[in-house]
């Protein structure tokens, strides 16, 4: 029987999907000789460093902590010397202090922490144990917005989370780092869910899985028989179905009211990456230190995934698909709807880093921008049921506060309404900026 | 005939005499009781309503000095740069109070970061505004406090002063600058300042607001300051204080000896109008650099 | 590296253009090009090329002396405004008097506001206005149409078109039946094929249609509006016609005359003169709909659709200023 194709309702727009790893098993990175780890990996306050200057570490070991709510522990990802704590380049050309580690090339693990590959089915911690666990081994949201996992799990007073929505989406092109994990660990990321289910006392699982990834679905489908109350969706294939609003809506046909939490509707969302970094944190007791990560672009010569140790410079990734291709006029962090130029190869791979894109120069520059036709293309497909060319309008004029009262804090960034402009409009840039100021002037109004 | 126009003045005149009792009586019932002062002192400002002075147009400005000469006896912290002294003196005049004399000021651009200065590292893509270029990245030239050349300052001028040099990228600053501030607020990374203009115009500034260590500032900007000190050991006036790597020179202190300029090794300070200095032999490339950026007047004796 | 580039997401871009939207529409325009040829000849060809020559020609000029910005006339705007501008118009026109619609079309309702994009009012319905307003001897008298390799006609014989003749048989006192007999008026074949009197556009409503379907194919014009104005006359006009059938004749005959199908097809649905919401094109459409009737019945002129929608593009900012879409995680239909 054909499962129907659920999927959003207002909006959307279908870019070319070019999964080119989508095939290419997941690869082991080789160590680098130093790695950079930023403190400041997640949404919320950056860590403050626990070690200092000629201190030896271990892989695994605590090297700074979160103090304020909102705030993940970090851990070293190597075995090393920490050669240095100061500023260091992020992929914005601005300096945020890093912690330096010099290398070693053989790993010597943290106390308590089980390196093993064997698959540990049971789960013995319970609720309590379970979220502070995932706090003390840093997890954060994998899906980009590394928000610290532990604080979205401790459910406010008054709500009762009923679905967890587990984000297999992965709506970027050229992104396949979920893909692989998903068709690769599928067992371990499915005891994940249940992990994050216990500590959500909830019902139902949802995994959400596009079309594009039938192998992922059938895969996962068939492991999902042996878990309970775990179910696999396949979605129609629409960019943003990723967003955690969409997803939502797409899964269980709630709509997440403006300016509040999914937990309003009873709902928790994750990604497929972050439930496996639950599993290995809840089962094995290793933190967050790695992540799988694709490397692609139409231009090179061997898109792959890596398994790539946080800290690792971008430009190690690159060399080992085979190296920057000639023509290459771009490099982006993330996808190409919602990704992050970035300024050089020496920014290293954080927790929020998906993929490593590198367009050709044809590509790399926008074409002319025009007067606005009113074509009204940009309101058709916003899905968060916004009016782009208004909003840009009024940004242009600086009328910030108007931009609110036309919600323009409701945007998601995704980039749909620049993607389809007729006339070539910086839409989202000025989107954002209206965002940021809207952002200011809520503060400054407390 | 005679009739027509009988009647037609007679209606007309009676129209006209009703309509100005109505309107006396209404003019007198929705009557503003407003201090006769403000009008005064409002034909005497400058109505560029640039709200250079922190209120919103000349009016405001009339009320707010007025209300002040009232309140407080004093016309204190109340300043219209547009109009200047003279300006504030006849207001103050109206008011019956006596005003201090406020030194000019005028904008001045705080950064060196040209195309030759600091090569670009990377092409920018995007909307020609520095508000959002500042969110995206730290710039072309590498430095993340340098001026991003997109021009959010020169929309902002309401008095055709400041204008991107197509030459260098960087802000220009003519004499048309009357210093009401809209610049320095259009500014994401407060690289411009007001400072005083100085006697015969002349001033001497430090033209670099980066805070980074001196050898990852030079790394992306020739004309960096790079924190050495220099500049603070050699000031015979105490005008100069060093703070996270960045040397400032507080304008009231200087005397315009320009000590200072000749010391510094990368040539971040910068003199504005002074005479060129007798050129010594053993002259390098980059002095000649330095006076090659300050306007010069050749027939001004050395001061 | 100087090479890379970095820029705001997003970082690919889809296939929209304006120019491929233009030439789309331009694309639409062809079945109705080829009907018109066949039943004015050359002089519809003669009318279509200098109205489009002219239009960009005036667009090239503004461009490069008067506003001294970029020239734009190849992305298509400037032949739409003035294909649509031929269609407007009847195929025995005096050149002069198109030369100085397209100057109408271009200067005054396109480039005087800023250029595309900028516009409140149709640059089309603009021009014809202001030449049926200027001019309205030539402006009204039509060449019925003469197929070609028809035999005998060998000059073109002007004639009013079918809603003229129902504005006169109505003024004349003549019931719905009378005027229906006249051998002039055409039935409904002739209709739908174009066989009958009118401007270039008014001619085959298939043709029209199918251009329509094309463009709502491509994602180029939405079905909202055109069906709206259409389904609203045919409501409007069949009420009146319910309540008196000697008086206002089957609401059919109104959809297929005049130019209510170019208009509804091709002239309101110019996206920059229409609203930017579904809900608001309704209005539109609507309000179209009703004054269009409202002129051919009670009105002055026998034909209305041009002022309905340039009274309504009156009304656009005002509409989308009241509608607006249906905002996520909004409950109410609310701003």
């Amino acid at each position: 029987m054909m499962k129907s194709l659920k999927t959003f309702k207002i909006g959307g727009v279908h870019p070319e999907e070019n999964k080119r790893s989508a095939n290419t098993p997941i690869q082991i990175l080789p160590f680098p000789k130093q790695a950079i780890i930023p403190l400041g990996q997640n949404l919320g306050a950056p860590s403050k460093p626990l070690v200092k200057r000629g201190d030896e570490v271990k892989t695994g070991q605590l090297i700074a902590g979160g103090e304020s709510f909102i705030a993940a522990n970090l851990h070293s990802p190597f075995t090393g010397k920490v050669s240095k704590i100061d500023n260091f380049l992020d992929s914005s050309g601005y300096r945020r202090p890093a912690i330096v580690i010099d290398v070693e090339e053989v790993d010597i693990w943290e106390d308590g922490i089980d390196t093993s590959d064997t698959i540990k089915r049971e789960i013995t911690a319970d609720r309590k144990t379970i979220i502070d666990t995932i706090k003390s081994c840093g997890i954060v949201g994998l899906g980009g917005a590394t928000f610290p996992t532990h604080v979205k799990l401790m459910v406010p007073d008054g709500k009762k989370a009923e679905y967890l929505i587990i984000n297999g989406v992965e709506c970027e092109p050229y992104l396949t780092s979920d893909h692989r994990l998903m068709l690769e660990k599928g067992e371990e990321l499915l005891i994940g869910i249940q992990i994050l289910m216990k500590a959500l006392d909830v019902e139902k699982a949802i995994v959400g899985i596009e079309n594009n990834k039938r192998d992922a679905i059938n895969h996962l489908t068939e492991l999902a028989a042996g878990f309970e109350r775990i179910h696999i969706q396949p979605l129609k294939v629409k960019y943003p179905q990723g967003g955690e609003k969409q997803l939502i809506k797409a899964t269980v046909n709630r709509e997440v009211p403006s300016g509040k939490l999914p937990i309003e509707v009873g709902c928790v969302v994750s990604n497929v990456g972050t439930a496996f970094a639950v599993y290995e944190a809840v089962q094995k007791n290793k933190p967050l230190i790695e992540r799988i990560v694709t490397v692609t672009g139409k231009a090179v010569k061997k898109p792959s995934n890596f398994k790539v140790r946080v800290g690792t410079p971008v430009q190690q990734l690159i060399d080992a698909a085979e190296g920057l291709p000639e023509n290459t006029g771009k490099i982006i962090n993330g996808g190409p709807m919602m990704g992050k130029a970035i300024m050089s190869t020496e920014v290293p791979v954080v927790k929020g880093t998906s993929g490593i894109l590198l367009m050709k120069q044809e590509e790399s520059r926008r074409k002319t921008a025009l007067n606005c036709i009113r074509c009204s293309k940009c309101t058709s497909v916003c899905p968060m049921g916004l009016e782009p060319y208004l909003l840009l309008k009024l940004m242009k004029l600086e009328r910030y506060e108007d931009g609110m009262k036309e919600r323009i804090m409701d945007c998601i960034e995704c980039g749909s309404c620049q993607f389809t402009c007729p006339s070539n409009l910086p839409l989202l840039d000025y989107l954002k900026l209206g965002k940021q100021r809207g952002g200011q002037i809520i503060r400054s109004r407390k | 005939m005679n009739e027509v126009i009988l009647y037609t003045l007679l209606t007309l005149g009676l129209l006209g005499t009703v309509a100005a009792v109505i309107l006396y009586f209404v003019a007198q019932k929705f009557k503003v009781i407003e201090n006769p002062k403000i009008d005064l002192v409002d034909d005497v400002l400058p109505k560029a309503n640039c709200g250079g002075c922190g209120f919103p147009g000349c009016r405001a400005f009339a009320e707010a000095l007025v209300k002040s000469a009232n309140e407080n006896h004093s016309l204190d912290g109340l300043n219209c740069p547009v109009g200047g002294n003279d300006v504030m003196k006849s207001a103050a005049a109206i008011l019956g109070l006596e005003v201090e004399e406020q030194e000019p000021l005028i904008a001045v651009v705080r950064c060196s970061g040209s195309k030759t200065n600091s090569p670009a590292k990377i092409n920018y893509d995007g909307p020609s505004t520095c508000a959002f270029a500042h969110n995206l990245y730290a710039g072309e030239g590498g430095c993340p406090h340098s001026c991003l050349g997109l021009g959010d300052c020169v929309v902002s001028c309401d008095f055709d002063a400041i204008h991107i040099s197509l030459e260098t990228g960087l802000p220009e600053v003519n004499e048309k600058c009357v210093a009401c501030g809209a610049c320095v607020k259009a500014c994401p990374r407060s690289i411009i300042e007001l400072r005083p203009k100085g006697k015969k115009d002349r001033r001497i500034f430090v033209s670099c607001i980066n805070q980074e260590k001196g050898g990852v500032a030079k790394k992306n900007c020739e004309v960096a300051c790079i924190g050495c000190s220099k500049c603070f050991k050699v000031c015979p006036f105490d005008a100069i204080t060093m703070d996270n790597n960045l040397a400032y020179i507080d304008p009231i202190k200087c005397k315009l000896c320009r000590k200072c300029v000749e010391v510094c090794p990368t040539n971040a300070i910068h003199e504005i109008n002074f005479p060129p200095r007798k050129i010594k032999p053993e002259a390098t490339e980059e002095t000649t650099k330095t006076m090659a950026v300050s306007h010069q007047e050749p027939n001004e004796n050395k001061a | 590296m100087n090479q890379f580039t970095i820029s705001g997401s997003p970082h690919v871009h889809g296939e929209e253009s304006v120019s491929k939207i233009m030439y789309t529409v331009v694309l639409a325009l062809l079945p109705a090009v080829l009907v018109s040829a066949y039943f004015f000849g050359l002089d519809a060809i003669r009318v279509l090329l200098i109205a489009v020559i002219s239009c960009m020609f005036f667009e090239w000029v503004i461009q490069k002396y008067i506003i001294k910005g970029p020239i734009t006339i190849t992305d298509g705007s400037a032949v739409v405004a003035g294909m649509l501008l031929a269609f407007n118009v009847p195929s025995n026109l005096p050149w002069w008097i198109l030369v100085i619609g397209a100057l109408a079309t271009i200067g005054i309702a396109k480039m005087s506001f800023g250029g595309l994009g900028r516009n409140p009012f149709n640059p089309a319905l603009v021009g014809r206005v202001f030449m049926l307003i200027s001019f309205p001897v030539q402006m009204t008298s039509w060449p019925i149409a003469k197929p070609l390799f028809a035999e005998g006609l060998t000059d073109a014989i002007t004639g009013p078109t079918a809603l003229g003749l129902l504005k006169e048989g109505i003024g004349a006192g003549k019931t719905i039946d009378q005027i229906i007999s006249d051998p002039a008026m055409p039935n409904y074949l002739d209709q739908l094929t174009g066989n009958m009197g009118g401007s270039l556009g008014e001619m085959s409503a298939i043709a029209l249609i199918l251009g329509g379907l094309f463009m709502i194919w491509r994602k180029v014009i939405n079905w909202q509006v055109p069906f709206s104005i259409i389904f609203t006359v045919f409501v409007f006009a069949g009420i009146f016609h319910l309540i008196d059938p000697t008086m206002y004749i089957e609401p059919a005959f109104h959809l297929f005359t005049g130019g209510l199908m170019l208009g509804a097809i091709f002239m309101a649905t110019d996206m920059v003169t229409s609203p930017m919401t579904i809900s608001g094109k309704w209005v539109f459409g609507v309000g179209i709909g009703l004054i269009t009737i409202i002129i051919r019945f009670w009105g002055a002129y026998p034909e209305g659709v041009s002022f309905a929608i340039l009274i309504m593009n009156a009304f656009v900012p005002l509409i989308n200023n009241s509608f607006k879409p249906k905002r996520f995680g909004v409950k109410a239909v609310s701003k």
